[in-house]
């Protein structure tokens, strides 16, 4: 698959590895950007229903070319398709089964998270601001959230904080971190790693943290 | 009473006056009144507040009235998609109030049902909790949000029945239910109009007691984003 070798996972790598969070019967609502690939690495055996927030249950593939239709978007606003278990619904009640607890987990990307479980991946002050949409619904609604993203920025700046310096998507909501150096849980007095990304070593997760690590 | 109307504006006659609360369904360009919004936007109405989960793209759906300087506010999600707003809400040109998409959706929903306000934990520790009343229920924080009430809903249907029974398709049904709920009038374009007795009453998204005039017309359905797979063995 990866044509040099590289430490730790790439985003497919990340996806893959969150798509290992997924449990048999649930309701999941992906992201954008690499939680939506989690799609593709779907565990054999496994069945979940992805949840679009745009109002529908059992989102289904990309339609092919000449087969789009308007009508039938993710929240991404992609053209995609339905399959056969899905079901259609308004905005209001879309948002009552997210606020109401009934999706078990929402994989997220982020641009920072705080050991407490802060999380924030909607704005940057100063930039163009371009909305929350649905995502301060999702982390404050849903059963776990699992965030996926760059354990550093391009600058080699943890993103895995101490406190989050930009705004808040939700506080204290994130569950596990998984980055492309290895896993991590939220817990009650820091990070606890959970796992190590393919070459990455111990050490090398610790110095690209700044939060607190327990254990 | 005869809900059926000949055109746009002959539906939003006397309906419209400068500085109005209304409330937009759709989401991205997905299930949006295009019609109603071009015959808001040859009314030349002023000062609008448009509670939208987006605000269109430049030249289509909302963003038509952006041009036009039409909207004095918009409360949204999400407004990305669109040169045109960013241009006029950096100049402080437009005022922008963000509400998460679901607390959006439910202040329409609550405003519709005569629900004045609600708590919910979205936002709570955020900047969308700052200066709102804080709940503590069976030891977790809420905030609460007001139910929005607008002068006039526009809103997008596949089909409805001259008693303006609607029915909706795939995910353009989106927030057209929650917004034509919520206005004062309520105002519907659709794909078709068909016979009353031929929607199965089982089967009404929308029952017509929200829907005050409706009319029909040609729509264009733009894609935002065509997203496609390959075939195999093409």
């Amino acid at each position: 698959m990866m044509a040099e070798e590289v430490k730790g996972w790439d985003r497919h790598g990340m996806a893959a590895r969150a798509a290992q969070e997924l449990r048999d019967g649930t309701y999941v609502n992906l992201g954008i950007g690499i939680p939506t690939l989690v799609s593709n690495y779907i565990p054999k055996g496994i069945s979940v229903t992805l949840q679009s927030e745009n109002g529908m249950l059992g989102m289904g593939p990309f339609p092919y070319e000449g087969e789009e239709d308007p009508d039938l978007i993710n929240a991404g606003k992609q053209t995609i398709t339905e399959l056969p278990q899905t079901a259609y619904f308004d905005s209001a009640q879309s948002f009552a089964m997210i606020r109401g607890g009934k999706i078990a987990m929402a994989i997220l990307g982020a641009m920072e998270v705080a050991e407490n479980g802060d999380l924030a991946n909607w704005m940057i002050p100063g930039k163009l601001v371009k909305g929350m949409g649905g995502a301060m619904d999702l982390v404050a609604g849903v059963g776990r959230v699992v965030v996926v993203m760059d354990h550093t920025s391009k600058h080699g700046e943890s993103k895995v904080l101490k406190a989050c310096t930009l705004p808040l998507t939700g506080k204290g909501v994130v569950d596990r971190i998984i980055t492309n150096l290895g896993v991590l849980d939220v817990g009650h007095k820091g990070l606890h790693i959970v796992e190590l990304a393919p070459g990455v070593t111990e050490e090398e997760l610790r110095a690209a943290t700044e939060a607190t690590i327990v254990g | 009473m005869n809900k059926v109307y000949p055109s746009a504006a002959a539906a939003l006659e006397g309906l419209l006056h400068d500085g109005m609360l209304i409330a937009s369904g759709g989401f991205g360009l997905c299930g949006i009144p295009e019609l109603l919004i071009a015959a808001i936007r040859d009314a030349g109405t002023k000062g609008l507040t448009v509670a939208s989960n987006n605000a269109g793209v430049d030249g289509f759906g909302l963003g038509v009235l952006l041009e036009t300087r039409q909207v004095k506010k918009m409360i949204s999600s999400y407004v990305g998609e669109n040169a045109e707003f960013m241009r006029q809400y950096l100049s402080g040109e437009l005022e922008l109030e963000f509400n998460p998409q679901g607390t959006l959706a439910e202040r329409m929903r609550a405003g519709g049902a005569g629900i004045p306000g609600f708590y919910t934990a979205t936002g709570v520790g955020t900047v969308i909790a700052e200066g709102k009343e804080h709940h503590d229920f069976d030891g977790k924080t809420y905030i609460l949000e007001r139910g929005i009430v607008a002068d006039l809903s526009i809103v997008k249907a596949w089909k409805a029945d001259p008693s303006g029974n609607l029915v909706f398709r795939k995910t353009a049904r989106n927030f057209n239910v929650p917004a034509a709920t919520c206005g004062k009038t309520c105002v519907v374009e659709v794909e078709e109009i068909v016979p009353l007795g031929s929607l199965d009453p089982d089967a009404i998204h929308l029952p017509g007691i929200y829907v005050h005039r409706i009319i029909t017309g040609k729509h264009e359905k733009r894609i935002e984003q065509r997203t496609v797979r390959k075939r195999e063995n093409a």
